[in-house]
């Protein structure tokens, strides 16, 4: 029986997390505090009442631990999805995650897989000290044998959560903490939701394309709608898919628009903005009215959050690479 | 000038008299010389054909240790990481195994493997360069070797976990009730992962035992540079026992280790076996010992060699014949002759297959690289050099 219900980011995820462990009794979740506390956003919120300890597990506080005894359940056929408590909490596992997770199956020719979610909430935005607002996506999709997904709304957590949880390879799942509890959409979940490695066009546009992933679409939306009124159409595409990319739609786009403005809140520098820029002057060369423009974070480590919103990007810096972008 | 003030009790008067050779608290079933003394604990009733197995599988172990070096003088390997003198550590805990039982190796764990029944032959791919592990890691419960050191034992760990959901443990049935066993070294008891693992299998009290080699050397590094305290004494810290046994002695490894293995499956938790043993050989055939460790130390180790020591014990009893020993040379010739021309006929690797396995299912992405280099090389073709 189908419901359509209006759900925050956070109740998203948690009803898709909470999906895929009805759905197969090899889903395990771990990871710190996300038992009797719910996780610090509540995104495990009332699962291990449900599921019990053995399924929802509070670890002890070390992230490599968490990765590593994931791999280890892996081999054992078991479907782990471990929550990293903030992005900049990352590091400590990155070994595990670089040199164990992503490379055993490529290792084993095959032979083992490692379907493993490792959930990290990230981007800035919510005023919080260090170490708590980054966005290290750049990181993981240069490293082979990764999967990387950003969702950006309430509908595509619920999908994407459980989708990447069928999933046989790692699969790192990057979640936009601001966004969790900002914006309600409707979600049926009875719906056919799309293939989870795809990007998607999320406002149609005839000008200029705005490549946008995770908090940055709300942004790139806003963006377009300010545009409107100047009378420049906006297209704007939700990669969703950071590794790999899907690029077709973005192609498309740009070939018919001509000009093309990425946007994330990672640093530009060798940033995925690099990558996107590359292939779309690879592929779209003669098409192109203008370089592809980048609208990042400062090549700085992330600032005091007093002044963070001076150095994410936001409405008016995309606007204005817009505008560069049509003064070519 | 104030005395200084005491802060906590005195470390020697906890940690107990010297170490060297081992210390007090060493298991030991087979004196270096060959004597068979009991201990109140760890102990078991070898038969002679045990005895002579265990003789058995330390020789051919040997071998393969000597073949794959000479393999590598010969430039057929690109590496190897020898265990020479590590024959009774990894035999004794190899064969403590039972078939549910799961490893995680280092890269040095030959011996183990061998036990586990993986083919010696499989393990030259790593070092050859052909593969990165050319078995399958489920056939054999035997997981890959793992480069990064430690990284495995937080791999055992979660293995061991999922054991625990699986119900295989403290079942009471000896078919069904299951371990792991985390092989690592002195190196990397240094590591932070296997810190970790020693949290996360106490905190769950994971069927999972933490087997180290003291090999006394991590390449140049001496065990006083990892430990201030003997490491078997760590693991109390948290929070499972700690034994000490000898790892030239194969009989007190075996004992030992099968009773933290019996201990884990039963669902009592984690504990940390030290085989205190030494590397005779170098780190691996790219390392120069003469230039960290004296010549003194090595001879000293040489009169404890873990085959040496049970054949004297064999004989003496009157274990063996001439006809076990001609057996067992023809045996061991047959695996160097098995090692050398399947060495060099392990097949390379073809240009393109650097693009399989990524994942389950290649992507579009890595095939549209494939695509593009298969095209390139086949530009080349028919044109001449």
């Amino acid at each position: 029986m189908s419901t359509t219900q209006k759900i925050t980011l956070a109740k998203g995820l948690n009803m898709g997390l909470r999906k895929a462990m009805e759905d197969d009794d090899k889903v395990l979740l771990m990871g710190e505090d996300v038992g009797k506390l719910g996780g610090v956003f509540r995104i495990t919120d009332g699962l291990q009442k449900d599921f019990g300890e053995d399924r929802v597990i509070d670890s002890p506080l070390a992230e490599s631990g968490i990765v590593g005894t994931a791999v280890g359940m892996a081999l054992r056929g078991y479907r782990p999805v471990v929550e990293i408590q903030f992005d900049g909490f990352v590091y400590p596992a990155y070994d595990q995650i670089v040199c164990q997770v992503a490379k055993y199956t490529y290792r084993s020719q095959g032979k083992v897989k490692m379907p493993i979610v490792i959930r990290i909430p990230f981007g800035g935005g919510i005023g919080a000290v260090e170490h708590h607002s980054e966005s290290p996506e750049a990181q993981f999709a240069h490293t082979p044998g990764l999967k990387v997904v950003a969702c950006s709304n309430p509908v595509d957590g619920y999908w994407m959560i459980q989708q990447a949880i069928a999933h046989d390879d790692p699969v790192i799942f990057l979640e936009p903490k601001r966004q969790y509890h900002a914006d309600k959409a409707e979600l049926d979940d009875s719906a056919t939701p799309e293939p989870l490695f795809t990007s998607r066009v999320v406002r149609a546009g005839s000008d200029a394309t705005v490549l946008a992933y995770g908090p940055t679409v709300k942004t790139a939306l806003k963006c377009a709608e300010a545009a409107e009124s100047e009378g420049r159409s906006l297209e704007v595409i939700d990669l969703r898919t950071l590794s790999p990319l899907d690029m077709a739609p973005v192609y498309e786009s740009v070939r018919r628009t001509g000009r093309c403005v990425v946007t994330h809140e990672a640093h530009v520098n060798l940033g995925m903005g690099a990558e996107l820029a590359a292939r779309v002057t690879e592929e779209c060369f003669y098409s192109l009215e203008a370089p592809v423009l980048r609208v990042g974070a400062f090549d700085t480590p992330y600032p005091p959050s007093r002044i963070e919103e001076e150095y994410l990007p936001d409405l008016d810096r995309v606007l204005d690479a817009v505008d560069r972008s049509f003064a070519y | 000038m104030s005395d200084p003030v005491s802060f906590g009790p005195d470390l020697a008067d906890v940690f107990g008299p010297s170490q060297s050779d081992g210390g007090p608290d060493l298991v030991q079933l087979l004196t270096p010389e060959g004597e068979r003394v009991h201990h109140p604990e760890f102990d078991h009733d070898f038969s002679a054909e045990e005895l002579r197995g265990l003789y058995r599988d330390m020789v051919l172990t040997r071998r393969i240790d000597v073949e794959a070096t000479a393999l590598q003088r010969h430039g057929e390997l690109g590496i190897w990481a020898q265990l020479l003198g590590q024959e009774a550590a990894q035999i004794g805990a190899g064969r403590a195994l039972r078939p549910q039982d799961y490893v995680f190796p280092t890269y040095r764990e030959h011996g183990v493997a061998y036990c586990k029944g993986v083919d010696p032959l499989r393990l030259l791919g790593l070092f050859r360069g052909v593969d990165q592990g050319g078995w399958d890691p489920n056939e054999n419960n035997f997981g890959l070797y793992t480069i990064v050191i430690g990284a495995q034992t937080l791999h055992a760990t979660g293995y061991a976990m999922g054991m625990q959901r699986d119900g295989v443990v403290g079942t009471g049935d000896p078919e069904r009730d299951s371990a792991v066993i985390a092989h690592f070294g002195d190196g990397a008891s240094s590591q932070g992962d296997v810190n970790e693992a020693f949290i996360f299998a106490a905190s769950y009290n994971a069927p999972v035992v933490f087997f180290c080699q003291n090999n006394q050397w991590a390449i140049s590094e001496p065990i006083e540079r990892q430990t201030r305290i003997p490491l078997y004494q760590r693991a109390l810290g948290f929070g499972f026992p700690g034994i000490r046994v000898d790892g030239n002695d194969v009989l007190a490894t075996y004992a030992v280790t099968k009773a933290a293995l019996q201990r884990a499956r039963e669902g009592n938790g984690p504990s940390f076996v030290e085989a205190y043993t030494y590397r005779m050989g170098a780190h691996t055939t790219t390392d120069d010992p003469t230039r960290y460790r004296l010549n003194d130390e090595l001879e000293h180790w040489k009169l404890k060699d873990p085959i040496e020591r049970l054949k004297v014990y064999l004989r003496r009893n009157g274990l063996v014949d001439q006809e076990f020993f001609d057996d067992l040379d023809a045996e061991a010739k047959e695996m160097g002759h098995h090692l050398r021309e399947g060495c060099k006929a392990l097949p390379d690797p073809k240009p393109l297959d650097q693009f399989g396995y990524v994942f389950s299912e290649m992507t579009d992405e890595i095939a549209a690289q494939r695509d593009e280099f298969a095209a390139y090389l086949a530009s080349f073709e028919g044109s001449h050099s």
